[in-house]
């Protein structure tokens, strides 16, 4: 078990420095110049080269990558914005609430609907139920995300006036200017990018809560169950669901930490600042090490939740070992 | 005195896209206390799906059945669920054919074990984990102790054959079902199972009827036999009576596609042709297009059941005469004893 854990994370050690090089690279790749960005418009040549050399552009990649390498690890410091010298942790440590506040509320809420109606299409292959679930798993596969986000927030928040438009409410250490915080208010801003991540979301797994219980169904240790004199519902949770939805755990871990790194549509349409809104920015303003910040955040989330899940699933499924 | 189990004009149905499948078509047998019946014939004949119709665990979405199951006087054909639930595990138990996948991989075997006793039984967890324990030990599970808590991966295919009928055995049933309980085992590991199930009929006084195609289990373990062709029964008889004065050409043909050690075959006879579809049977006799004393009759009237003239018990659904069939098992039979002597 240490020694599965160890190795889970020396290897976390080495995909999270490809993810950094690989970013940095092709950062390096794109035909801009983030001084000049920085610098602003009306920045002369000598204002943009003395800009260049304070951020240590003229130095090699490889330098300003060891330099990058070296304050993260002794320092636990992601650096400093080209753009505004703002320290980039205190960026990543106000927009990462945001996004983990949608992701897990909608991923909550993704469960919720798929893992009853999966069971239901599964127990009634082709029933009228099945047909209608099966209709809402293409449409959920094909409607894009930000168009469900806008259907959403044009009628709940702008015609019935049921929800906020847009906006986002902190729970705790609300600043003094806010005009709203707390559980309620942030619940309040918050049901309608959830209900929008997981309509679209929960389609794929419906459709996968059904192909797992249905395979589950047929196998022998169910009808050993049935042959034991277990009741249905008996049956259902202690045999079928237990095996079947634990490939479901697997895609549902990794979804949450790739998510993690940026719900962008849905944050973009409800006007929440999280991750998705910070990579942009970065982005557009040629912003590396905000950049680079919010790609080591995703990365480390991903391999999180995946460590996660393959310890869950050691603890739900006797048969892996972690050795 | 009535039989513990009597399946009467069983029929059972699948609907399928093609059509109706009839999987089991008028089958008749009694089951009396104590006692073994084997069920034999080929794959897709129809001896599982007979065995799963009497348990009620027929998907019930695309199947139908007629006809009677009698168990101690009650027909369960029709039963509720209730009802059948509360026989299936406790009076009538079931063992399938492959232990490797009928136990379930992430619950351990002891808890496997204490759900069947908690489901028919109103004592508490501790008193059945001694049972569970028990019952391991019964059938020579060692150090059942700790097994017990092991989960199915960690057991070797004969451990889990041997505790599934410990599951099967825990509530002292009157009747097992074995579907096929030693096909995916190895031959030691399936002559141990045998042998303990034997064992525990003789301590239990259970009835058990025994599904198989290897007439090798059925000559070792059955007092009686049903020999199942497409969907109907074509013989049947005590064990002495179907080995030594088999009546059906079809019978025939099993026992011919016997291997034997002591014999100097150069290859197993074996019977020409596939079993045929159930979704458009041949007419009159099925087993006519396989058949090498087939008659001008038999593609036209089905035979029905019937006694055998010097034998009550025995009967057979061919229409040969008598004296063909007495001189065909005879010559069977010496053919047999020849390489028994010669080898």
């Amino acid at each position: 078990m240490v020694q599965y854990l160890v190795r889970r994370l020396l290897w976390a050690g080495v995909l999270f420095l490809a993810v950094t090089i690989v970013t940095y690279v092709i950062f390096f790749l794109v035909p801009a110049n983030p001084a000049r960005l920085a610098a602003g418009q009306a920045a002369t040549p000598e204002r943009v080269a003395l800009v260049e050399e304070r951020l240590g552009l003229n130095d090699p990649i490889y330098e300003q990558y060891w330099g990058f390498l070296k304050r993260l690890v002794f320092d636990g410091s992601l650096g400093e914005s080209f753009v505004d010298r703002s320290s980039v942790n205190d960026e990543i440590f106000r927009a990462a609430p945001i996004t983990a506040s949608l992701v897990f509320g909608a991923m909550i809420l993704v469960l919720v609907i798929s893992v009853p109606i999966g069971i239901l299409s599964a127990l009634r292959p082709r029933s009228v139920l099945d047909r209608v679930a099966m209709t809402y798993v293409l449409l959920g596969i094909s409607l894009p995300s930000f168009w469900v986000a806008l259907v959403l927030s044009y009628i709940f928040g702008f015609r019935l006036g049921w929800t906020p438009i847009a906006g986002y409410c902190e729970v705790v250490s609300v600043p003094q200017a806010a005009n709203c915080g707390g559980f309620g208010d942030w619940a309040y801003h918050m049901v309608l990018p959830w209900l929008a991540l997981a309509i679209v979301q929960a389609g794929i797994y419906v459709r996968f809560v059904r192909a797992e219980v249905m395979d589950t169904m047929t196998q022998d240790y169910v009808r050993t169950a049935r042959a034991k004199g277990a009741p249905e519902r008996k049956v259902m949770k202690d045999h079928i669901l237990r095996n079947a939805l634990l490939p479901v755990i697997t895609i549902l871990g990794m979804d949450i930490g790739l998510l993690l790194g940026g719900a962008i549509f849905i944050e973009t349409v409800f006007g929440l600042n999280g991750l998705g809104g910070t990579a942009i920015r970065s982005i557009g303003q040629f912003d590396l090490p905000v950049l680079q910040g919010v790609v080591i955040f995703g990365a480390v989330a991903i391999i999180l939740f995946t460590l996660i899940v393959d310890l869950l699933y050691a603890w739900v499924d006797p048969r892996i070992r972690l050795t | 005195m009535t039989a513990l189990l009597d399946v009467r004009d069983l029929r059972t149905q699948f609907q399928t896209e093609d059509g109706f499948v009839k999987a089991v078509d008028g089958v008749d047998f009694t089951v009396e206390s104590g006692k073994t019946i084997g069920i034999v014939g080929e794959s897709g004949c129809g001896k599982s799906v007979t065995c799963l119709t009497i348990m009620g665990l027929n998907e019930s979405r695309n199947t139908t059945s007629s006809g009677q199951v009698l168990f101690n006087g009650e027909d369960i054909l029709g039963a509720s669920g209730s009802r059948l639930r509360s026989l299936r595990g406790k009076e009538i138990a079931m063992i399938f054919q492959d232990p490797m996948t009928s136990l379930n991989p992430v619950h351990t075997v002891g808890r496997q074990l204490v759900e069947t006793v908690l489901l028919h039984n109103d004592i508490s967890k501790t008193e059945a984990r001694g049972r569970a324990r028990e019952a391991l030990k019964e059938v020579g599970i060692p150090r059942a102790e700790q097994r017990v808590d092991d989960y199915p991966h960690q057991f070797s295919g004969g451990m889990r054959q041997r505790a599934m009928i410990a599951m099967a055995m825990i509530n002292d049933p009157k009747l097992l079902i074995a579907d096929e309980p030693t096909t995916a085992l190895d031959v030691t590991t399936q002559a141990q199972i045998l042998s303990l199930m034997q064992k525990l009929q003789e301590d239990h006084g259970t009835a058990i009827v025994m599904i198989t195609h290897d007439l090798g289990v059925v000559a070792e373990t059955a007092h009686e036999v049903v020999v199942m062709y497409a969907a109907k029964v074509v013989e049947r008889g005590t064990v002495d009576a179907i080995f030594t004065a088999p009546q059906h050409p079809y019978t025939w043909g099993l026992l011919g596609s016997l291997p034997r050690l002591d014999a100097e075959i150069d290859r197993l006879a074996q019977i020409p042709g596939q079993p045929p579809s159930l979704l458009n049977p041949p007419r009159g006799c099925r087993f006519h297009p396989r058949c090498a004393y087939v008659m001008d009759v038999c593609k036209e009237k089905v035979p029905e059941l019937m006694g055998v003239s010097h034998d009550a018990d025995h009967e057979q659904a061919c229409f040969l005469d008598e004296e063909t069939k007495t001189r065909e098992a005879a010559r069977l039979f010496a053919a047999t004893m020849a390489a028994g002597t010669s080898g």
